[in-house]
């Protein structure tokens, strides 16, 4: 996990304002303490070399720096590495044109309106968007749960739309395809009847595995998420994220190369939802797993997607990585994913937020606006991270002043080729006065 | 009259009631449960969606379910002859007790598959389950203890339609307490044979309700007191807190 620095005025200008100073350790994750025989990977893969300054400490750093959230830059390779894999085609999650109406009593009510999805190969991809934005029906109409009213789905190459066929039930391809597809749902759904194991067996069962063969493989996969010692019990006898756990296993079965996750931790309770996640991460860095994950927290995105896509009204509003979503200006996610907090000190106080992307983020332009003007800046807050090489993110700094003694120092972040925006209760005052 | 004439007779009677409601439970549940499965399937919304068939279906158990069993009886008479070669005697008696039972247990069956989370059968077919795989692994196992206490509710219904079945000569308890109860003035047999029916049902029901309790315990967990009270309980509890604000 990557902190970043955001106090150290001084020592930015040789590195520029953002300067990444440590690689914390992972917190040991469920998976890797739990599961000992099965070889796992995610504690023994290396982390990459970084060039980033080792680590400093600055009194006060614990409150002004900020935890980022892992997944955006804890194996910066990884996605070059994925971008290679593609072979031409990138995405094993593709929609276009996803549509789907629901029709009841002559009424029709439009829950997907021509999505067009990509979700690459080994991504953690989050939807996200509020109830009735259609998630539901998005995940469900990967895997065909739902008919799609016109569009098509293709997952891993095989576009499933056309095997479905025209008929209502699933023919012996669709099922085929969607034993391949994992999906993991928000009230675990295992069958009461049986133990933890046989829910896992289930899957297996249906693909037609021996006895012995099922059995084996089970306990493999309960081992994998950490719950070996559970496999005689009942799903009764489990806590919701222990049952999560065998909902996870039991996605696992089929060996899928996709797993899709429908509010897969909306019932949790927060730390267990943390676990839950991390196992979710920990399973698509150590099994290549593609995880197209919806959900209404906007933590989940924080806390593992690769990518994201903000839903509303059956639409598709924004999507890209993480890194993109952020360096487009005005994006709502990037705002939600990259909080920054924090209140002017005073009432003579300017608060404004620097976004920095692309090559203006390489300059140390808070220094050279310090030492420029001779006024003393403070960070707010911040919420930083390296993508591809190139620094993005958001900053809140104050500047001594109300807002028309600072407007030429604002002038000068501009045209740094900064994103500016004004900030707090006084940036609609000053838009009204402006105009 | 005397108990070692009574004893022959009412045993005979147990072993007539028990070997009609036996059988025509058996023929019932094997024949109901499909039927209940179907009409679940069917309907709007279900795995094998077909709403004419459905009405269908649903239209054949109502018809069935409104006939009082002493006409149903009556009316199969042709059938029966035809299925057994007879109209009188035990084996007569059970074509129209299973007929009649059928679509009562097919509602039953109903009810409790409908109770099944859908979620269920929505994560078997995300695993490729077919509609088959559907019914084997989640409709009928998970809804195995209301089976059980419906198969229960079955066999004390035929316990009393088969007293009706004295009138085809089929014999049984309650053709007993008829003919030698009320007929002849036999106040004290017919007592008995009362007492032996309340036993048995009592028995029965019993080991029905171990049984789906056993079976649900394991499964569900939601071990602990029926339902009903604890809505008295909770009642008790709202009334108590009430009380309490006041």
């Amino acid at each position: 996990m990557l902190v970043v620095c955001v106090l150290c005025v001084e020592c930015a200008p040789s590195r520029g304002p953002l300067h990444h100073l440590s690689l914390a350790p992972r917190s040991e994750s469920p998976l890797t303490s739990a599961s000992a025989p099965v070889p796992l990977a995610p504690a023994a893969e290396p982390l990459p070399a970084r060039t980033f300054l080792p680590r400093h400490r600055h009194p006060g750093e614990n409150r002004a720096a900020f935890w980022l959230y892992p997944t955006m830059n804890a194996v910066p390779g990884a996605r070059s590495r994925r971008a290679l894999d593609s072979d031409g085609n990138p995405h094993v999650i593709t929609t276009s044109g996803l549509t789907k109406v629901y029709r009841s009593r002559g009424r029709e009510v439009t829950a997907l309106d021509g999505v067009d999805l990509h979700v690459r190969e080994g991504e953690v991809y989050g939807v996200i968007g509020q109830s009735g934005a259609g998630k539901s029906s998005l995940i469900r109409c990967v895997n065909l749960l739902e008919r799609p009213t016109s569009g098509t789905v293709t997952v891993a190459g095989q576009d499933l739309t056309a095997l479905a066929g025209r008929g209502p039930r699933a023919g012996k391809e669709l099922r085929r395809a969607r034993s391949r597809i994992g999906m993991v749902f928000q009230h675990f759904n295992l069958l009461s009847s049986r133990t933890v194991r046989d829910n896992v067996e289930l899957p297996l069962e249906i693909l037609g595995l021996s006895g012995k063969e099922r059995s084996r493989r089970a306990l493999e996969l309960l081992d994998l998420v950490g719950l070996a010692d559970k496999a005689g019990a009942y799903p009764a006898q489990l806590s919701g994220g222990q049952k999560q756990r065998v909902g996870i296993a039991r996605s696992l079965a089929g060996d899928p190369k996709v797993l899709l996750s429908d509010e897969a931790t909306s019932a949790l309770d927060p730390d267990t939802t943390r676990s839950i996640l991390q196992l979710l991460r920990d399973l698509n860095r150590t099994l290549g797993l593609t995880v197209l994950l919806i959900t209404h927290e906007m933590d989940v995105v924080k806390s593992i997607c690769d990518s994201a896509a903000l839903m509303e009204k059956g639409r598709i509003v924004e999507s890209g990585t993480v890194g993109e979503l952020l360096a487009t200006p005005g994006s709502e996610l990037a705002a939600a994913l990259f909080p920054v907090g924090g209140d002017a000190s005073g009432p003579d106080r300017t608060v404004i937020d620097v976004t920095f992307q692309g090559e203006a983020a390489t300059q140390p332009v808070i220094s050279q606006l310090s030492r420029t003007y001779n006024i003393d800046i403070s960070i707010l807050g911040a919420a930083l991270d390296t993508v591809g090489g190139l620094q993005v993110g958001r900053m809140r700094i104050e500047l001594p002043g109300r807002y028309e003694d600072n407007v030429v120092p604002i002038g000068f972040l501009r045209e740094q080729g900064l994103q500016i925006d004004v900030a707090g209760p006084k940036a609609s005052l000053v838009k009204d006065g402006a105009k | 009259m005397t108990w070692s004439e009574m004893q022959p007779l009412l045993s005979q009677a147990c072993w007539d009631t028990l070997y009609m409601v036996g059988w025509s439970t058996v023929i019932a549940v094997v024949a109901g449960l499909p039927l209940g499965l179907l009409l679940v399937l069917t309907d709007r919304g279900g795995l094998l969606q077909n709403v004419v068939a459905n009405k269908l279906l649903g239209q054949v158990v109502n018809v069935a379910r409104s006939m009082p069993f002493i006409i149903l009886m009556v009316a199969l008479m042709s059938f029966t002859r035809w299925v057994t070669g007879n109209t009188i005697g035990r084996e007569a008696a059970i074509v129209p007790l299973a007929i009649g039972a059928i679509p009562f247990f097919a509602r039953l069956v109903e009810t409790a598959v409908r109770e099944v989370d859908g979620g269920l059968v929505e994560a078997v077919q995300s695993m490729g389950g077919n509609t088959w795989t559907v019914v084997r692994k989640v409709l009928v196992p998970e809804s195995l203890p209301s089976l059980i206490s419906n198969t229960t509710t079955t066999i004390v219904t035929l316990i009393g339609y088969s007293a009706m079945a004295g009138t085809v000569g089929a014999g049984g308890l309650g053709d007993i307490a008829i003919r030698y109860g009320y007929q002849r003035f036999d106040t004290q047999l017919m007592w008995i044979t009362v007492a032996i029916l309340a036993v048995v049902i009592s028995v029965i029901q019993f080991i029905g309700d171990f049984a789906a309790r056993s079976l649900h315990r394991r499964g569900g967990g939601r071990s602990g007191p029926a339902p009903r009270l604890r809505l008295l309980k909770d009642r008790k509890q709202k009334t108590a807190d009430v009380s309490k604000a006041a």
